[in-house]
């Protein structure tokens, strides 16, 4: 009886102090003991997501190895070998409004280096320069408003190499529906550019030069005319001629359920100007050569589908299909297939396969083929009838603490393809992209 | 050409006509939020973009080149 009885007055001391260890007074100034260590009050943060910061960085290289024997500037025989090595820098900055709107800036630049074997045959002896450079930057600025779910900006573009030189613009919106599960987009673009009328050296228009009593009449091979005093000089400028571009992009994407979503594309592209190119030859059927000749206009017609699903937990499957028209008679399909399969949630491999055909552009014809009364002529073959296989295989890792550790080395990715052209066409490419955020 | 346009744009108003009933919450995209269900281009696909564009008569419909630039070797 005396255990007893002590035992319940323990059992109540115990209850006590632990109604006594409950009070709010004593959680404050004693913190219950646990493995958890509380973090101390956040200092203030240095870091303010408004604020114009770097938000990604993009590296693509490319190398492009081609070869064939229907070279356009030999007039549809000889070699098609090119190399191709290509190198574009992405730089996104962004920054937000008071208003919590979103601005982008895109800073883009990009480098090629290629080398043509036919380009040597500009020249009629083989001896003009087979290589050449391309420079092109870019920028883009964006505004997206997340309470009118909708974007809008405008960027513009230049891409200048020896013989051509383009300079672009264009304006894009976009607006999500009100559940956020459909989205229009459109784009409109403007190209003005400037081809440089480099022709096959048998047809380069000479200078004639004649003596008057005022002076030396110079008329230069653009047709200008020029009079020298005594001790003058005529500086040879190769005349340009125009070619335009006009295009409205417009897409339509809808998620159809978790695991499905498609989307729509049209382009409607208007084209004005120089539109074959003037080291192109022809030769006709009398064995006569002369120079590529195409009509000034030229309407396109793209329309695109494209879904995306997701099959299971690790294999996505990425379609892609278009059907082409446009006003020179080119009628073509392209469809593709990715399918990305995630062998963890940081490495996927992507095998892929395009198929493409198309029909021949009512201008063209091969070697020897055009008659001299043809109003048009092009013996270039990539307005011939052919279908295309491009099929390869590519890589992306993305590690949780950056490829290789380093932290902001985000993504990288490794793609290569091989392409044929039932024209004989054969062409390997292989590209890395290299993402730092 | 008028038909096959009519077929595309009676196909798009019969998906979205259709997709219009279905309604996919946020907390239900994580599937749809990932890197490889983006419906476009990847990063490491423009150069091919470009060289296709210059070996083949078709373009455009696929956020690629439509214009500007050589292609001219």
């Amino acid at each position: 009886m005396k255990k007893v009885f002590l035992s319940v007055i323990g059992f109540a001391l115990i209850c006590r102090l632990n109604v006594h260890a409950q009070t709010i007074d004593s959680l404050q100034s004693k913190p219950a003991p646990s493995l958890y260590t509380p973090v101390d009050e956040p200092e203030k943060r240095s870091y303010d997501p408004r604020q114009l910061h770097v938000d990604e960085v993009d590296l693509v290289s490319s190398y492009y190895s081609q070869n064939g024997d229907h070279s356009a500037i030999t007039g549809g025989i000889g070699s098609e070998r090119v190399t191709d090595l290509s190198n574009g820098l992405n730089l996104k900055l962004v920054w937000g409004n008071p208003d919590y709107k979103k601005n982008t800036l895109d800073l883009g630049m990009g480098y090629d280096y290629h080398t043509a074997a036919s380009q040597a045959w500009v020249s009629k002896t083989g001896a003009s320069k087979t290589w050449g450079n391309r420079l092109y930057p870019s920028i883009d600025y964006t505004v997206e408003n997340p309470t009118l779910r909708n974007t809008f900006g405008f960027g513009a573009y230049y891409s200048g190499e020896y013989n051509y030189h383009s300079l672009g613009a264009d304006i894009h919106f976009s607006q999500k529906t009100a559940n956020k599960n459909g989205e229009f987009t459109a784009k409109l673009q403007a190209f003005f550019d400037r081809v440089t009328l480099i022709y096959p050296s048998e047809f380069v228009p000479q200078p004639t030069t004649t003596t008057t009593g005022g002076g030396t009449v110079i008329t230069t091979a653009s047709g200008n005319t020029v009079t020298l005093g005594e001790g003058d000089h005529v500086k040879r400028n190769i005349p340009t001629s125009p070619r335009n571009t006009f295009d409205a992009s417009f897409g339509y994407s809808q998620i159809i359920s978790p695991r499905l979503q498609i989307m729509f594309l049209a382009d409607v592209v208007g084209q004005s100007g120089y539109l074959g190119l003037p080291f192109h030859r022809v030769y006709y059927n009398t064995g006569k050569d002369t120079i590529e000749k195409l009509p000034s206009n030229r309407f396109k017609l793209p329309l695109g589908f494209r879904a995306n699903y997701f099959l299971g937990d690790n294999i996505i499957l990425r379609a892609y299909y278009r059907y082409y028209q446009d006003s020179w008679g080119v009628k073509s399909n392209t469809a593709g297939i990715e399918v990305p399969v995630k062998l963890s949630p940081f490495f996927s491999i992507s095998p892929f396969y395009r198929y493409y055909d198309q029909t021949a552009a009512r201008y063209f014809a091969p070697y020897e083929a055009h008659s001299p009364t043809d109003p048009y002529y092009t013996s270039n073959y990539e307005y011939s009838k052919f279908n295309a296989n491009f099929y390869g295989v590519g890589v992306r890792i993305v590690p949780q603490n950056g490829v290789f550790g380093w932290q902001n080395f985000h993504d990288l990715e490794i793609r290569y393809g091989h392409y044929t052209q039932t024209t004989g066409l054969v062409s390997d490419v292989v590209s890395f992209s290299l993402g730092f955020k | 050409m008028t038909n096959k346009l009519l077929k595309v744009a009676g196909c798009v108003l019969l998906i979205i006509g259709a997709s219009s009933c279905v309604q996919v919450k946020e907390y239900q995209k994580n599937r749809l939020n990932d890197a490889e269900m983006v419906l476009g281009n990847r990063k490491v696909e423009k150069n091919e973009l470009n060289f296709e564009s210059y070996r083949e008569a078709a373009s455009g419909a696929n956020a690629g080149k439509t214009g500007g630039g050589c292609g001219c070797n």
